[in-house]
């Protein structure tokens, strides 16, 4: 068996299955916001504010955010162990990725809860 | 009708700095005749020239390359299948150490192969007679069995390339099914437990290229999303 440290749940049967279901519920919550705004043509903030204003839209988003970082970690990692050969450039890399994973889910929970 | 022209990536480590296309112009007297009799009309042109065949008729999975960009073998390949505008360009199978011309380095094939343990295992006491299967048992090893292990599709997997080392590859993960689906075997958890990694089945991204390529029409990918829902319906 091939060992790792720096995949998303150190398991690539964990990380196939979470990659599949964050991939849904992105789909969902994409098929959602375009439909909000195809019925809503004259959108204004209060329209705005007040969809995110709800807390099961607030629920909603986190999920997607949460599965957004999810599924974005575990598809650029898989870029990074394709391409770079490198360990000290991999790791690096790496690194980078997950560090701009954290800053914007902090990012979008402090959009969705500040306002 | 003119010659064909035939361009063949020539290496041999030993006298040449770097690899090299060598063009000939093969005369085939206007037959379709198959891809590795034009390689033995060329090594009549230049006895150097290098490359593994042995059956001549699909069996023995030797003459595997790439023919136009398509990996297939040579011995039952007709020129009318790959030939364009008539030119035909041979290189060996991508991705594995040529060893000289034609011929690679089957190294790392051979070592993910072996990985998976491509034989029965089974703790049980043997019976007085063989090991008995009812007819649909036996029914889910075809399209698995009928591999010869040639690796046309493993070199024609970018995840492979990319990957020899961790990713089994698409022959490999074939041949692992087929013990995984094999009513007489008793070491499927074990076989499952070496599989779960993130390299090992699934490095795999769908692509279909080992189906594109196989010339027995096997199909890996399938045999790869069988070995996923075991692992799924083992682990959860």
């Amino acid at each position: 068996m091939v060992t790792n440290i720096t995949s998303f749940g150190r398991s690539g049967l964990s990380d196939w299955l979470m990659q599949r279901v964050s991939a849904v519920i992105l789909a969902v919550y994409t098929v959602f916001i375009v439909a909000f705004l195809l019925f809503n043509p004259d959108l204004d903030y209060y329209a705005w504010s007040g969809l995110f204003n709800q807390t099961w839209m607030r629920i909603f988003s986190l999920l997607a955010f949460v599965a957004l970082a999810a599924h974005a970690w575990i598809g650029l990692w898989t870029v990074t162990t394709d391409y770079l050969k490198s360990t000290r450039l991999r790791v690096g890399v790496q690194a980078v990725i997950i560090l701009g994973i954290f800053v914007y889910l902090v990012w979008g929970i402090q959009i969705l809860w500040g306002a | 009708m003119s010659n064909l022209q035939v361009s063949v990536y020539r290496y041999n480590p030993e006298t040449d700095s770097a690899p090299y296309m060598q063009e000939f112009q093969v005369d085939t007297k206007g037959r379709d005749v198959m891809v590795l009799d034009v390689l033995h009309i060329m090594k009549e042109q230049d006895s150097g020239l290098a490359f593994r065949r042995s059956c001549r008729e699909g069996v023995c999975g030797s003459d595997g390359m790439n023919m136009n960009g398509k990996n297939g073998l040579a011995c039952i390949t007709p020129l009318s299948d790959v030939v364009k505008n008539n030119k035909l360009v041979l290189r060996p199978l991508p991705g594995l150490p040529v060893i000289r011309d034609m011929v690679v380095d089957m190294g790392l094939f051979y070592k993910q192969y072996e990985r998976i343990q491509p034989y029965l295992q089974n703790d049980t006491p043997p019976p007085a007679i063989e090991r008995l299967q009812s007819p649909e048992e036996r029914d889910k090893l075809d399209g698995l069995y009928e591999c010869i292990l040639c690796a046309c599709c493993s070199t024609a997997c970018p995840s492979f390339w990319w990957n020899p080392e961790k990713f089994v590859g698409p022959a490999g993960l074939l041949q692992s099914y087929r013990f995984l689906a094999d009513s007489r075997d008793t070491a499927t958890s074990e076989r499952l437990s070496n599989l779960e990694d993130p390299f090992s089945v699934f490095r795999c991204r769908g692509i279909m290229n080992c189906v594109a390529v196989c010339p027995k029409g096997l199909n890996p990918t399938r045999a790869i999303g069988k070995i996923r829902e075991m692992l799924l319906a083992d682990a959860t």
